[in-house]
């Protein structure tokens, strides 16, 4: 570094110099000098020792000055696309960070709780030789904490998980406290009355025109009365369901299931997508999108797997007096109950029971006679129609009343409803019992020997049907109109024929015209006819 | 699995009730596995001697003269389970593209240096490929078979399967790609993109989901 500074000794050494400061000078228009790129292209000879250096030194010019040039074409860059991964871990940080609100009384919060202990199901679960990987159901512990914490919830239950063709439901089967539901369902029942009441002016709008105008041929049919809702709280919509699609993300609530729906959903095979406002295309034809497929499921699912020890749950003593009048749909757990020791529950289906109610074939758990309501209608209406014959008083369906055994459930060809076993024959003392639903593959319950069970689902959200699904026939065709004389149809006459009639009314008309001159009028009216 | 040289040939499964004890299932040839079609209806029972019955009855002759013969057919669960194995592998075994590689020697073998698909890579369906012997492939065109490698698209993709939809492939967790079959209901089959780990496992009730084409 110093040297270009000390005085050259010999004309020699100040010619190099002076030619070294020659090589230095930058290019005004690729900012290079020489130098440095012979510099550059030497060292690349002395790294790379390629054979016979001399023949290729062109190239390895070209190839360092390339690279040389190519920093410095565009310092712009691509920004990468976030990767969906970030994005969702950004959604699930929200999980991990401690709310405001968890500081203030760490007390009250921890005794007063809904949120199930998800790290001892699974670890029950795991001895099923079910569940899911620990990291996820500590990711869907959390996102159940963040539900608990955002609704006003009287108990929380992690339900299962269906799994979806693009992507997977988390079910949580929730109970507000009574009082502070939202007002969301509110509105939704209105709508729903709305819906109703605009279809009725349609039919009255209908009637007037019929009477008006030329009669127009009138549909016969009449669709069958829709099967009322059942209430929340009672029924199918005990609870209340919240799905979402992977720990973060929001929650949606699921609506309120109709009887309708759930009728149809039995007669339809179908994949859930995993959005939930995909259509459900099928037949017969399904009320709702895929929000009110997988509610219904998730009640038929329900009604058929949950099941709990014999004796957990006992019935309310008010409720007892009642019994004959309806089927008793509450209960309440039974403190005294000391749990059933594993290998009896193992042995026997007896000891096991349903405690949620059968949905029976109207798609409600609580029958209605349908019969009664049109009357009401009618009466309101006006009594127009008191002729009309009253449809048969219809059997009222019964199911199994609640807390049924599992043994008395029916067979599926051939195949028991429910399989139980150990979860370990080697160690029996601490072992807990294990049942597997196979109606319904994928729904699963343990039982240990003190007080603890739980229920869950994770599968396809398909029902076992044993031979082939046969989709349910279209409804037969309507019958013909009866054919009468006056839609017969009739030959067309031939020329000869129409020749003869001709001359026939001539020979008439010549007839009359020759008795009856006066009544002239009646003849062109014949004329005009021909 | 895979027990001589070549990773796609003579296969041989084995069986346990207890996970201790194995014993080897009988070979599926085509007249057992016709028979087994025929026969086997409804859910396992879970003991290897169990046998399933079916009584045909059969006209002989013509007209008056015919003669109704009953015929009874057996197979034992143990023959079934061999036939829904090989059904299985047949219908939807996977692995990732590249992962195994055909040799001059025309041996299937373990590409040592497979290193597995990259993320973009795992979102295709056509980069899974039927680890069986190929049906669809001999059926393509030159112009189709130039783009190619023959050392490594030797059997079928999945994208390429009869009935489409039958897959359904998802990103799970942060990095890694599962993939599950919707006609064998159980089968799941797993990647992590860029390493080269890959398999599949299937549990489930051993049933065809026949209903496949109503639930799509």
């Amino acid at each position: 570094m110093e040297q270009p500074e000390e005085v050259p000794h010999n004309p020699t050494e100040q010619a190099a110099i002076c030619f070294k400061a020659f090589m230095l000078k930058n290019s005004p228009k690729s900012n290079l000098n020489l130098y440095d790129h012979l510099v550059r292209v030497l060292c690349k000879v002395m790294d790379e020792r390629p054979e016979n250096a001399v023949d290729v030194i062109e190239d390895l010019s070209l190839e360092v000055k390339r690279t040389g040039m190519r920093d410095k074409q565009s310092t712009l860059r691509d920004t990468p696309p976030v990767p969906a991964v970030q994005l969702l871990a950004e959604q699930q940080k929200t999980l991990f960070t401690r709310g405001s609100g968890d500081d203030v009384e760490p007390e009250e919060e921890l005794v007063e709780t809904p949120l199930p202990n998800l790290a001892e199901q699974s670890f029950y679960l795991e001895q099923a030789g079910v569940g899911l990987p620990r990291e996820e159901l500590q990711r869907i512990h959390l996102a159940l904490k963040q539900l608990v914490d955002a609704q006003p919830l009287q108990t929380c239950r992690f339900w299962g998980k269906i799994l979806g063709t693009q992507a997977n439901y988390l079910v949580a089967e929730v109970d507000f406290r009574e009082g502070e539901e939202e007002d969301e369902e509110g509105l939704q029942e209105d709508g729903a009355d709305e819906e109703e009441k605009e279809g009725g002016a349609g039919d009255e709008d209908e009637e007037e025109a019929t009477e008006e105008i030329d009669p127009l041929p009138v549909s016969a049919y009449k669709p069958p009365p829709a099967v009322p809702k059942e209430e929340n709280h009672t029924g199918v919509n005990k609870f209340t369901y919240f799905v979402c699609r992977e720990p973060g993300l929001p929650w949606v609530r699921l609506p309120p299931v109709t009887p309708a729906q759930i009728t149809a959903a039995r007669q339809i095979r179908r994949f859930f997508t995993g959005n939930l406002d995909a259509p459900i295309i099928s037949y017969p034809p399904f009320p709702g999108n895929e929000t009110n497929y997988l509610r219904a499921l998730v009640a038929r699912i329900s009604a058929g797997t949950q099941v709990s020890p014999l004796g957990f749950y006992q019935f309310g003593e008010e409720e007892g007096e009642e019994e004959e009048e309806a089927a008793r749909d509450s209960f309440e757990e039974n403190p005294e109950f000391e749990g059933v020791p594993v290998p009896e529950m193992v042995d026997s289906m007896a000891n096991w029971v349903h405690h949620v109610q059968h949905i029976l074939q109207q798609g409600r758990c609580v029958w209605v006679n349908l019969a009664e309501k049109p009357e009401e209608d009618l009466e309101e209406e006006g009594d127009e129609e008191e002729g009309e014959e009253e449809p048969d008083e219809p059997e009222p369906e019964v199911g199994p009343p609640l807390l049924t055994p599992l043994s008395e459930d029916a067979d599926i060809e051939g195949t028991p409803p429910w399989s139980c076993k150990m979860s370990s024959t080697l160690i029996p003392q601490f072992a807990i019992a294990v049942l597997r639903s196979n109606l319904w593959p994928g729904a699963y319950a343990y039982a240990t020997g003190n007080r603890k069970f739980e229920n869950i689902y994770i599968g396809w959200g398909m029902k076992f049907v044993g031979e082939g699904y046969t989709p349910p026939m279209p409804p037969a065709p309507q019958r013909e109109y009866p054919s009468g004389e006056e839609i017969t149809e009739a030959l067309d006459p031939s020329l000869e024929e129409e020749q003869a009639l001709q001359a026939a009314l001539e020979e008439r008309r010549a007839a009359e015209e020759e008795a009856e001159e006066l009544e002239g009028e009646e003849e062109e009216e014949e004329e005009d006819d021909y | 699995m895979g027990v001589t040289e070549d990773e796609l040939k003579d296969k041989k499964a084995l069986y346990s009730l207890n996970c201790i004890d194995w014993h080897l299932l009988p070979l599926p040839t085509p007249v057992l596995l016709a028979e087994v079609a025929a026969v086997a209806k409804g859910r396992f029972v879970g003991d290897p001697s169990f046998e399933y019955e079916l009584t045909e009855t059969r006209q002989q002759g013509e007209g008056d003269e015919a003669v109704k013969e009953e015929f009874t057919m057996k197979v034992t669960e143990e023959k079934r389970l061999a036939a829904t194995v090989f059904n299985i592998e047949k219908d939807v075994s996977v692995v990732p593209r590249g992962a195994f590689i055909r040799t001059p020697h025309d041996t299937v073998q373990v590409n040592h240096s497979f290193q597995g698909l990259s993320t973009l890579e795992a979102r295709n369906l056509g980069n899974y490929l039927h680890f069986t012997e190929p049906q669809q492939l001999k059926k393509k065109s030159i112009l189709e078979m130039a783009d190619l490698d023959p050392s490594i698209d030797f059997l079928d993709p999945l994208s390429e399967d009869i009935l489409k939809g039958s897959w359904s492939l998802q990103m799970e967790g942060s990095s890694m790609c599962v993939l599950r079959s919707l006609l064998w209901l159980g089968l799941t089959f797993f990647h992590v993109p860029a390493t080269p780990q890959h398999g599949y496992i299937y549990m489930g009730d051993g049933l065809k989901n026949l209903d496949l084409p109503f639930m799509l």
